[in-house]
């Protein structure tokens, strides 16, 4: 989610480099054409697509619109579309093409969809993570499409001899006024000599004009391949002579091999070789841990070879690392004030003139991202080129990490992007990627490393465990005067700089002094930690542990002061308004999911409303059976307001969820159906994180290993029946995060119905699935 | 040395029986459908039928499938035209997909066992199949559409 990470750290880097503008080979001819209507139609609706700024900008390598990068079109009319970011799973690959095609009228059985390389400076910002694809990069895809739409028909009409504006364009033929028709194929090449118009040239599409936006009826572009087996991820690329690796890890990060004897080891048929790797302490970013490497014939040969290796470890410094004792720390240094990151109001004399304080902690293991495909990569080494195939979230990232490793040029290392078996953050880092790049260069083979569950669980880049304690000071009216909330936890930048003991300004954002609340006097303070293993991102990231405590928090208050938790949230969150950050007293380096604040506010008409409307349909207020419970949360990330409403039953003292239903305010909404299946696999991950998610250390060692006890979501006790609404806007509301938003949302609405349910307040994540009896 | 048949084809397998069958179908005989995810039999991606029966194959040595009919998802219909895959289609299913090979072979068994299945037997049935995008909801109405045709 957070490669502006990577990106902030590279501050000072190059301006976005144009795309080289060449005919592509193949026999590939760009092309396009107006939709349905004549050009001069579309060209007075010029107003249905008003340019909004966005962050993409901003992103390394910022936005591309060029359409011959992204376009070309085979003189039998097969468009082929490049999807520049990586499909782990929300549709991406399928959308922005999708975006693209229609806004050309190309027909969408006839596009061919392509994956690119690697290469910002050609496509622009690939980095798939933060829930940005579709914010960033839906402007830009319309134009291209509007873009070729304008070229074709400029092209048929220059051959016809006709105005422009008596040509139409419509689903993959151009027309002219006396029933000419031309194909999309016919045009490629004299459309593909035209000179790309300038956006003011262009006219869109309207709402009515959509073939394929906000219809929701585009099924993936891998449906078919995935149900039958022939989808491509990382470790199913197969190459001639290629081996297989396995690494055994330090069991501790910051360790390193003392000593190893590999006798045994080589003894197994089908063991080729065995490779010291080097690895880095903290901070590492994402360089491999290092190890020993087997290379083997096969996986099973590498597998058996490993654990015949014999490794002494020498631990290093985070050796003491025990999951216990840690967590008795951030909870005393939460109790004491920290680095104010954000201060509004008079705290000290909210709190000093309370008629009572009310103050609860709420706190969270690690998690490990666990996507269903462990890290796999491949890479072959021919004539000073690297090539790797490898499931990645940032393709460019990649390619700079492993030429940096090898000491090779960027231009020296291709990265293909493979479909990735999810990713949540996992995959944004590429370390498993640059271990096959550098095992291939060593050995002079094509080597595919592979990852076990147990090396996934153990050796993740971890989802920060925390303490959040939050006190609220009430009047003798009962109101909320003051808001105090203490977020300690080891930051994410751990793992780039060193030195580090108190979150970035990203982590800020992230729930913490973005609050919504109408209080007075609110301060966000953030005490020290220190990170002893490799801390990273986990889809949508510090909004889990915030959303749970914040939202968990008021409908504590709202118990104890007598209220209903809705109303309570409703008159915390306030009037309807715009935040404004000045007002608010946020930090100055106030970060707005790298956006900017004016087109993507905190809005909290659309936060109040998505609470309503989830709470509306789950029934709110209803009596609930014994045994049943309600609960609410409601919470922005991503740019995006969501609202949860969980229907929790206990049975013989197991948490289930009958019926859940999810409100998303996401601006326009591009492909509903994405949407709707993301906000599904959102409850079903809320849910795994709420009762089954805890990564714990014993010196310095992770305990879990595999899926006997590191558990998630199954068959047998999931979300059932999840009901997602979608909040219906034109495209001039800007679309916003779809991936992540769902997620922090969950945990809290789950234990605030298991409260409502049964009286008991769960204050730790992960809860168990089973509660004491 | 073993002879293993993967959808109909004899595959020579130089390998110790105790390669699990999964290693066999991937590395050997170069069928990648199935997938690895985590090599205990606690997830399901493996899911391949051994005798017509759903078996975890990252837990199944070569020495046991010797001899018997192996069928992987690339397997499952020529056109990838079996009522679940159809379904599983119907659906939207799939998020990333890469559980959905095993999702699919062990629904597929499950069903071939029994006919007439009801609500918590499909939840049971399944419950060895993990997918961690969370495609569940879907699954399950997947797999009740292909067992009742509605």
């Amino acid at each position: 989610m957070l490669g502006y990470l990577s990106d902030d750290l590279t501050t000072g880097a190059a301006p976005a480099e144009r795309p080289t503008i060449m005919a592509v080979d193949r026999r590939r001819f760009l092309g396009g054409a107006a939709a349905g209507l004549a050009l001069a139609a579309f060209a007075g609706r010029a107003g249905a697509f008003e340019r909004y700024d966005t962050g993409g900008s901003e992103m390394r390598h910022g936005l591309v619109r060029d359409p011959l990068v992204f376009v070309s079109i085979d003189p039998d009319g097969t468009v082929t579309l490049i999807a520049h970011r990586s499909e782990m799973g929300t549709g991406i690959r399928t959308s922005l093409p999708m975006v693209l095609a229609d806004e050309m009228e190309a027909d969408w059985s006839r596009v061919v969809i392509e994956q690119a390389d690697g290469n910002e400076p050609r496509y622009g910002n690939q980095n798939t993570d933060g829930s940005r694809s579709m914010r960033h990069h839906i402007q830009p895809m319309r134009q291209m499409g509007a873009s070729v739409r304008h070229m074709l028909a400029g092209a048929a009409a220059e051959r016809w001899g006709v105005d422009p504006a008596a040509v139409t364009v419509a689903l993959h033929e151009v027309k002219g006024p006396e029933g000419q028709v031309l194909g999309f194929g016919d045009l490629a090449e004299a459309a593909m000599a035209r000179p790309v118009p300038a956006f003011e040239e262009l006219s869109f599409k309207t709402a009515e004009d959509f073939r394929y936006i906000a219809t929701g009826e585009v099924p993936i572009t891998d449906l078919h391949d995935i149900t039958t087996g022939r989808a491509v991820y990382g470790a199913d690329v197969m190459l001639e002579g290629m081996r297989t690796a396995v690494v055994a890890r330090p069991p501790v990060v910051g360790g390193r091999v003392a000593s190893h004897d590999a006798t045994e080891t080589l003894k197994v048929p089908g063991v080729l070789s065995v490779h010291e790797l080097s690895g880095k302490a903290l901070p590492g970013k994402f360089a491999p841990l290092g190890g020993i490497a087997v290379v083997a014939t096969d996986t099973h040969a590498a597998l058996t070879g490993r654990r015949a290796l014999k490794v002494t470890w020498e631990d290093g410094p985070n050796a003491g690392y025990t999951t216990a004792d840690y967590r008795a720390e951030m909870e005393e240094t939460a109790k004491k004030p920290g680095k104010v990151k954000r201060e509004t109001g008079d705290v000290d004399r909210a709190f000093a003139e309370a008629d009572r304080v009310i103050a609860h902690s709420y706190y969270q293991d690690h998690m490990a991202q666990a996507p269903m495909e462990p890290p796999a990569a491949v890479a072959r080494f021919r004539d000073g080129h690297m090539e790797v195939w490898a499931p990645v979230q940032s393709p460019h990232t990649a390619r700079e990490d492993i030429a940096g490793d090898l000491g090779l040029g960027v231009e020296d290392v291709t990265v293909h992007v493979t479909l990735l078996g999810g990713g949540f953050g996992r995959k944004s880092k590429a370390d498993f990627a640059t271990e096959a790049a550098r095992l291939a260069r060593e050995t002079g083979a094509p080597v595919r490393v592979q990852w076990t569950r147990e090396d996934d669980i153990r050796h993740s880049f971890y989802h920060t465990t925390s303490v959040e304690r939050i006190e609220a000071a009430v009047d003798a009216d009962g109101r909320v005067t003051g808001w105090r909330h203490n977020s300690v936890s080891p930051s994410i930048m751990s793992t780039f700089a060193p030195d580090v003991r108190h979150h970035f300004n990203i982590e800020d954002g992230m729930g913490h002094v973005d609050v919504p609340f109408a209080i007075p006097n609110i301060r966000c303070d953030n005490g020290p930690a220190v990170a002893h293993t490799r801390i990273g991102w986990w889809r949508s990231v510090s909004n889990v542990p915030r959303a749970f405590a914040v939202q968990s928090f008021v409908a504590e208050l709202a118990h104890e002061l007598g209220r209903d938790q809705k109303e309570m949230l409703l008159e915390l969150i306030g009037p309807d308004r715009t935040l404004s950050p000045e007002e608010e007293n946020m930090p100055e380096d106030f970060w707005n999911y790298g956006d900017p604040y004016s087109e993507f506010p905190i809005e909290t008409g659309r936060l109040k409303n998505v609470l309503t409307m989830a709470a509306d349909a789950a029934g709110w207020g209803r009596e609930m059976p014994e045994g049943e419970g309600l609960g609410l949360a409601v919470h922005r990330s991503f740019l995006s307001h969501v609202g949860i409403a969980a229907h929790v039953r206990i049975e013989d003292g197991r948490i289930r969820l009958p019926e859940t239903h999810i409100a998303i305010d996401c601006g326009f909404a591009a492909n509903p159906e994405r949407i709707r299946s993301q906000m599904e696999g959102a409850a079903v991950m809320g849910m795994t994180l709420a009762l089954h998610s805890a990564i714990t250390h014993e010196n310095g060692r992770v305990v879990q290993s595999n899926f006997n006890d590191y558990d998630v979501v199954r068959s047998d006790n999931f979300p059932e029946k999840v009901v997602t609404h979608i909040v219906e806007h034109p495209f001039s509301v800007h679309a916003t995060g779809v991936g992540e938003p769902g997620v922090p949302p969950m945990a809290p609405a789950i234990a605030n119905a298991v409260f409502n349910a049964t009286g008991r307040r769960l204050r730790d994540l992960p809860t168990g699935e089973y509660l004491d009896t | 040395m073993a002879t293993l048949e993967i959808n109909g084809t004899a595959h020579r397998v130089e390998a110790p029986d105790d390669m699990p069958l999964l290693w066999a179908i991937r590395d050997i005989a170069g069928l990648t459908g199935t997938k690895y995810g985590c090599g205990a039999g606690l997830c399901g991606s493996c899911v391949v039928h051994l005798d017509g029966k759903a078996v975890k194959s990252c837990i199944t040595p070569v020495g046991e499938a010797a001899g018997k009919p192996v069928t992987t998802i690339e397997g499952l219909d020529p056109d990838g035209a079996h009522p679940l895959q159809v379904a599983w289609r119907d659906f939207n299913v799939p998020q990333c997909g890469f559980c959905q090979a095993g999702q699919i072979m062990q629904a597929a068994a499950l069903l071939e066992e029994t006919p007439d299945i009801t609500e918590d037997q499909i939840l049971a049935g399944m419950r060895g199949n993990v997918c961690r995008c969370g495609c569940y909801q879907r699954i399950v109405a997947a797999v009740r559409h292909a067992a009742t045709g509605g």
